[in-house]
């Protein structure tokens, strides 16, 4: 297997409070691939955007990584000091943020947004970024690009700004593009048309994207591999065909339950009962067996790690451990 | 725009006539003009004839065109104190006031912005927590208790600066006086200048400090980090600017504060300026010097307001398009 | 939406976050604690104060310039915090001063609320040109410094009352001057909360009855809007106390007959030069303790009633 292009090992990221500490990521584990899609699904507060943060080194303070770390090309980038990892920002790995309409400055023609960003990390002077952004305009899909590119962002529609956005995401060629849950605030009508840009386009630069969305259809369509995280752990990871067809945390299960399109069984359309624990009061053992309706003793008091139900697929659940030996 | 442009200055001319209409109102109907003009042995018939030939028999709405009319022309009749015409009387003390509030009007901007930024930036440091502090005595500190608190320490205590009066001043071709040119002239500036623009220099601070905090939690600004954008490009390209925007509004709006709080200044520092004879006026209820330092002030408010509006306008580019709606 | 529900809101309202809030702050208890003494003195002044300054028989012309806790070489009296130049007792005048003082803020504050609550009231509920021209009015005031619409005010007040009574109405006409720089932000808080609650069902029920809506208004927005008025009402205290020493200061304020702190301190602005410090540092003092104290407890309100503004 080659090396990893992300690997997170045993993160823990924790917001101190009034009334203690919140431990917002608890152990969180998982690699993407050069090139790869990896889909990133949990109710809010799970802590996906905690993850995306925590990768690009921008937790809002006074949050702040106690554990583990994160690897860039077997390079760490936890602990680079703030100017290093700053380079690495836009350049290396790119983000995409949830709303289009609040993710530009308003004050500055996208132009010059494109531009600054460019000329940051690629040695270019001023006409060669403004020509390479107008080809990333172009590619990203906005007609006319070398005119609507001196535009200010209120003259775009949500849609066409998710696409600078993307533009701007993408302006130094990084190698891993983190996208928080770029298509909620917009039109249904073309949410769709953004997750292809967004493939295609990293498909064809070799990017890696970390997807992290809260609808599982997105993630059926786009990712190769889905993690799934629940009150700040992880709690299954594997294929995405494999996670969905053989769901071996109760948690996902549900998950899948709640998307009518991919259940035949329209018994089974069904939410999960309850909510998830706030932070503060994440109860012993599995996070999630207040709400289980198969957990048992052991659930209560012991955390289940993560297990392999199958190759490159684990779950964090008590009775993967109990299948895995039936089978074995 | 044009049409924007049209309705504010409809809206300001409609503001100056009912100003005027207060100040025509005070001029006309408090005391008797006549027998502030005559002696006491005019006999009644002669009185009779002199209001005739002023024109103090006419309708009320020739005698209102007709105080427009010399309004406009600068004609405010004659002060009753001082027996001069209240024009020239206001001209002569105009620069001393101008000279003041523009200096204290430029220091409270450039000290209240940096200071603002500064805090908001560093928001737990030693220094911030210190000017914050300082600050919140400074909006509850009276205006004449800190010209009376630094003429005790620089002009009783320590004997660095004068305690009254604008010092030697020299009279420039149109008959302007200023006291920049000579050093007596600058020192006896200082004093009433910081006394005057230190409340609107705490109110510009703690503005900007909030609306930069503001504006630093916004996508935007994290999308530009996420970017690789260096602090100082996010800091004073990307967030100074949206910051200003709304504060543009508030200093220009403070000016017309300043020009009206030195009134308390001039009182203070004897400062030979607009404000003190007003005040002297409101003590001698002389009637003229009041109704012209009303339509004064109200002009220089209206002018402010409208090159505020402006101002908005220029800086905000959705403005050019949203017309002005959103402001409200 | 049932009436029952209001005072037990209140209730919990004050008994727990306020309160809380209120013990968990020192700054609050401090400003609390300075501003409840010096009101306090200043409500019982004839019962605390050692001399009344206005009853010409106590003075004695002799003990003017007394320095504080010093015994005067002629008369052999003796002052906690000096005597003035009249040979008054400074700290009964500053008793005296505080008394007019607050009187003064707390009337024009009442005369504030009452008439911004009022303006509010009407704009949101009849809307319309109404609401049009009283807002309109409102920003026209809000973008005058309200010290310079007091000012302004004051001088056209006095322009139209007969000069001989000019000194007795001194006061009310000061009141009024505050209080009309001051409606605006009550009066906006109050039209918003109507329009919202305008629209509710209730009201167009009660319109239906026959019931008078202002009046059942009032009932749902006053509790909703208390909050957000007790703020702007207390830092609109400190305010208007500020600017009826600034008046005073500025000698178009209370008649001298009455002195107020500000008053006091214009008096003792004279004996800078000459050394007599105290006439002039402790009314200072007693004003600017005042202040901020109000203003920090304003401004704990504000926060205490409004977490996410922290």
């Amino acid at each position: 297997m080659t090396e990893p292009l992300l690997s997170v090992r045993d993160l823990v990221v924790e917001f101190p409070t009034r009334r203690g500490m919140l431990r917002a990521l608890d152990g969180v584990s998982f690699d993407i691939a050069p090139g790869e899609v990896l889909g990133m699904v949990g109710e809010s507060g799970a802590g996906k955007s905690i993850t995306g943060a925590a990768i690009i080194g921008l937790i809002e303070p006074p949050g702040r990584i106690v554990r583990g770390e994160i690897r860039l090309a077997g390079e760490r980038i936890d602990n680079l000091p703030p100017e290093a990892m700053r380079r690495i920002r836009g350049k290396r790995i790119g983000m995409v943020f949830q709303d289009p309409l609040t993710s530009l400055n308003p004050l500055y023609t996208v132009a010059r947004q494109l531009i600054e960003t460019i000329r940051v990390h690629l040695d270019m002077s001023e006409a060669e970024a403004r020509a390479h952004a107008i080809g990333l305009l172009d590619r990203v899909g906005i007609p006319a690009a070398a005119r609507r590119i001196d535009d200010y962002p209120h003259h775009f529609s949500g849609g066409m700004r998710q696409r600078v956005v993307i533009a701007l995401a993408l302006a130094a060629e990084p190698e891993l593009v983190i996208a928080d849950e770029p298509t909620t605030a917009l039109d249904v009508s073309v949410q769709s048309q953004i997750i292809d840009v967004l493939k295609e386009i990293c498909a064809e630069r070799g990017a890696a994207v970390m997807l992290i969305t809260h609808d599982m259809g997105v993630i059926a369509e786009t990712a190769d591999r889905v993690a799934v995280l629940y009150a700040g752990r992880m709690a299954e990871i594997g294929p995405v065909r494999d996670v969905i067809l053989n769901a071996s945390h109760p948690y996902t299960s549900g998950l899948m339950a709640s998307i009518p399109t991919l259940v035949q069984d329209t018994d089974r359309l069904v939410q999960i009962p309850g909510s998830m624990p706030r932070l503060n009061a994440i109860p012993s053992g599995c996070a999630f067996n207040p709400r289980c309706n198969q957990a048992f003793e052991r659930c209560r008091i012991e955390q289940p790690p993560l297990i392999d139900v199958a190759p490159r697929h684990a779950a964090a659940c008590w009775l993967a451990e109990e299948e895995t030996k039936n089978d074995g | 725009m044009l049409a924007f442009i049209i309705r504010r200055i409809v809206q300001s001319a409609l503001v100056m006539l009912v100003v005027a209409l207060v100040a025509f109102a005070l001029f006309r109907y408090v005391g008797d003009p006549i027998s502030s003009m005559v002696g006491q042995e005019t006999s009644l018939a002669d009185r009779e004839a002199l209001r005739t030939t002023l024109g103090l028999n006419d309708p009320f709405i020739v005698q209102f065109g007709r105080f427009i009319g010399n309004a406009i022309q600068g004609d405010f009749g004659i002060s009753y104190r001082l027996q001069q015409p209240v024009m020239e009387l206001i001209l002569q003390r105009l620069p001393a006031t101008l000279e003041l509030a523009l200096v204290s009007g430029l220091a409270a901007f450039i000290f209240g912005v940096s200071a603002g930024v500064y805090t908001a930036l560093n928001r737990r440091g030693f220094l911030s927590t210190g000017i914050m502090a300082v600050s919140l005595i400074g909006v509850s500190l009276p205006t004449f208790l800190i010209g009376i608190l630094l003429i005790w320490l620089f002009a009783v205590e320590l004997q660095w600066l004068p305690s009254f009066g604008r010092g030697d001043t020299v009279a420039l071709p149109g008959g302007w006086t200023t006291g920049f040119l000579t050093s007596s002239g600058r020192q006896s500036l200082i004093l009433p200048a910081i006394t005057l623009g230190l409340f609107q220099m705490t109110l510009i601070m703690r503005l900007v400090r909030a609306e930069m905090l503001e504006v630093l939690r916004t996508d935007y600004i994290k999308f530009a980090r996420a970017r690789g954008l260096s602090n100082r490009t996010v800091h004073f390209g990307h967030a100074l600017k949206n910051t200003l925007v709304p504060v543009i509004t508030i200093t220009g709006l403070q000016l017309g504060a300043i020009i009206a709080f030195a009134i308390i200044t001039e009182t203070v520092f004897q400062w030979p300026g607009v404000g003190a004879l007003f005040i002297n006026s409101v003590r001698a209820v002389d009637v003229p010097v009041m109704a012209a330092y009303l339509v004064l002030i109200a002009l220089i408010f209206v002018i402010i307001n409208l090159i505020v509006d402006l101002l908005y306008y220029v800086v905000d580019p959705r403005l050019r398009v949203e017309r002005g709606a959103a402001r409200h | 939406m049932s009436d029952t529900k209001t005072p037990s809101r209140l209730f919990r309202l004050w008994d727990s976050d306020i309160a809380y809030s209120f013990r968990q702050s020192p700054l609050a208890i401090i400003s609390g604690v300075v501003a409840l003494v010096i009101i306090l003195a200043a409500a019982f002044a004839p019962l605390i104060a050692p001399t009344n300054p206005y009853d010409p028989s106590s003075l004695n012309l002799m003990d003017g310039f007394t320095p504080p806790m010093q015994e005067n070489a002629f008369t052999g009296s003796t002052f906690l915090l000096g005597a003035d130049n009249q040979g008054r007792d400074v700290l009964s005048t500053i008793l005296y001063g505080a008394r007019i003082s607050l009187f003064v803020g707390f009337s024009a504050v009442i005369f504030a609320m009452v008439l911004g609550i009022t303006a509010g009231l009407i704009a949101g509920y009849r809307g319309g040109w109404v609401d049009a021209v009283l807002m309109r009015i409102a920003d026209v005031q809000l973008s005058f410094p309200s010290i310079l619409i007091a000012l302004l005010i004051f001088g056209v007040a006095r322009g139209f009352i007969p000069p001989s009574q000019r000194e007795t109405m001194a006061i009310w006409v000061l009141i009024v001057a505050i209080g009309l720089s001051d409606w605006v932000q009550f009066a906006r808080v109050v039209r918003g909360a109507t329009m919202v609650e305008k629209g509710k069902e209730y009201v167009q029920a009660a319109r239906v009855i026959g019931v008078n809506p202002i009046r059942i208004l009032l009932r749902h927005i006053l509790p909703n809007v208390m909050g957000p008025v007790l703020v702007i009402g207390t830092i609109g205290l400190a305010l208007a106390i500020i600017a009826e020493a600034t008046l005073s200061f500025l000698g178009v304020g209370v008649p001298p007959t009455q002195p107020s702190l500000g008053t006091l301190i214009r008096i003792g602005q004279q004996y800078l030069f000459s050394g007599e410090w105290w006439i002039l540092l402790f009314p200072a003092v007693t004003l600017l303790a005042l202040a901020l104290a109000v203003n920090l407890l304003g401004d704990w309100l504000r926060d205490a009633l409004n977490p996410r503004l922290r």
